[in-house]
């Protein structure tokens, strides 16, 4: 059974959080000129701009592309055939607490949902794990920040409604959303399930890179339908108008019970951060 | 067609006046900043009628909790939060005198008829583009709330802050008219 310290999880941790929140990743960057091709409004464009611009600062400066830092959410793949010297969870915690205190990160968690108070150092993360066979750790941080994460949706649908009803639901919410999640924004859906696990689909579907299509052809269409008719909208960048109101749509499926359809829409700003490394 | 607009607080009336939905402003001089509970608690003080721990007549809050600063900066990066949150409380600060807010998304119908009756304006800030907009921010002190952390307001000193004029006193609105613009379904 391989070993790795406690230490080595914290470490990581900490700078997948630094590096998550001051390097867009290139998939992003690439997505974002490519979309001034299409872009004739000036006031698109002059966003469009401004945001590769601030991608520039944040990189060079070491600065957070945004204030909000995000809720540190993170995708743990651990194999069966490793362990960490100590609770793992904690590790991650660590690495949290010591990226976001290092990194000048802004730190956005309250203690208490309804009665408040900061925690001062971002913990604690939100942890999904999953067991998998091998003898590596696999770890993903993506800080989620609230206001995209506020326009996000659940909905139990009826098997009836089919994968129409599903397009409709994930523009519908787009439009309802409008220039709240910071657009261009990035769409993760989920479909089938139970009423948490879709919802956990459509936020690990936030990890794919720009351009990285579900590799089952009719889910793939799915997306590219989707991507079309998002951006025949109009929202545009930071909703101000524009024919780039998404840089991309990925589909995440899962088996359904026969009587149940559900269906959610994670969406993400531009500021599209994942990092992840495999110990 | 819109103009380059060079604006320093405290706006009056007159300054309100000229700006158009669409115009681009660069602001430059002290604002104010505050967002969710630091609005909670201004609200609060002026239904009660007690007095404000500062000055909001002529002014301009900036929508923003911005990340701690680096050693040898001002701040840190300090993009808009969504305005939406803070509607609620905005139409009693018109009424109390404030001028302007900086945020993105759009406002409720009873914020843009507050700010039609009262001569004020919401401005729009690239939303995650808190690397860029820092760089503009000179100074920052905190002047009241300091136990809110992030949310505490704080006194900026800007210079050439660029925003839109997202809603003017003409009941104008720059969100429907710029998807109307390009929806095509």
């Amino acid at each position: 059974m391989r070993k790795v310290e406690y230490k080595k999880i914290v470490d990581e941790v900490a700078r997948l959080c630094m590096e998550a929140n001051y390097f867009l990743g290139e998939d992003v960057i690439d997505g974002l000129k490519n979309s001034l091709k299409n872009e004739d409004s000036a006031t698109a464009r002059d966003i469009i701009n401004q945001i590769l611009k601030n991608a520039e600062i944040a990189r060079s400066e070491k600065v957070p592309l945004c204030q909000d830092c995000g809720f540190t959410v993170v995708f743990l793949e651990m194999g069966t055939d490793v362990y960490v010297d100590g609770n793992i969870i904690d590790a991650i915690n660590d690495g949290v607490r010591k990226g976001y205190t290092e990194g000048y990160l802004r730190k956005s968690i309250l203690k208490d949902p309804i009665r408040g108070g900061n925690t001062n150092d971002n913990t604690p993360a939100i942890v999904h794990s999953q067991l998998v066979s091998g003898d590596k750790i696999k770890i993903t941080v993506a800080p989620k920040g609230g206001g995209s994460e506020n326009m996000s949706a659940v909905k139990m649908g009826k098997p009836a409604d089919g994968i129409e009803g599903v397009k409709d639901f994930v523009v519908n919410q787009v439009i309802r959303a409008r220039a709240n999640p910071c657009p261009p924004i990035i769409v993760g859906v989920g479909i089938g399930g139970t009423f948490e696990y879709v919802t956990y689909l459509a936020k690990k579907a936030l990890l794919r890179n720009i351009g990285e299509r579900n590799p089952e052809p009719f889910y793939a269409d799915v997306e590219r339908e989707l991507l079309e008719r998002i951006n025949k909208t109009g929202i545009g960048p930071m909703g101000l108008g524009g024919r780039t109101t998404a840089l991309d749509v990925f589909v995440e499926t899962h088996p359904r019970h026969i009587a149940s359809f559900p269906a959610a829409v994670n969406i993400n700003c531009h500021s599209a951060r994942h990092k992840s490394i495999i110990i | 067609m819109s103009q380059l607009i060079k604006l320093t607080p405290p706006l009056s009336d007159e300054d309100i006046e000229h700006l158009k939905i669409g115009d681009r402003v660069l602001i430059t001089g002290k604002i104010l900043t505050g967002r969710d509970s630091a609005h909670k608690r201004l609200f609060d003080l002026v239904q009660d009628g007690k007095p404000l721990p500062i000055e909001i007549k002529g002014q301009i809050i900036y929508y923003v909790g911005p990340a701690p600063a680096k050693p040898g900066k001002v701040i840190g990066s300090a993009g808009p939060t969504t305005s939406y949150r803070m509607d609620p409380y905005t139409p009693l600060l018109l009424k109390e005198g404030l001028k302007a807010m900086i945020g993105k998304g759009q406002r409720s119908p009873e914020v843009r008829e507050a700010m039609k009756q009262y001569k004020a304006v919401y401005f729009a800030a690239t939303g995650g583009a808190g690397a860029l907009i820092a760089r503009c921010i000179k100074s920052a002190k905190i002047i009241a709330y300091e136990d809110l952390g992030p949310e505490a307001i704080r006194e900026l000193i800007v210079e050439d802050f660029p925003v839109i004029v997202a809603n003017d006193i003409y009941g104008g609105d720059l969100y429907d008219e710029g998807i109307r613009k390009f929806q095509q379904v």
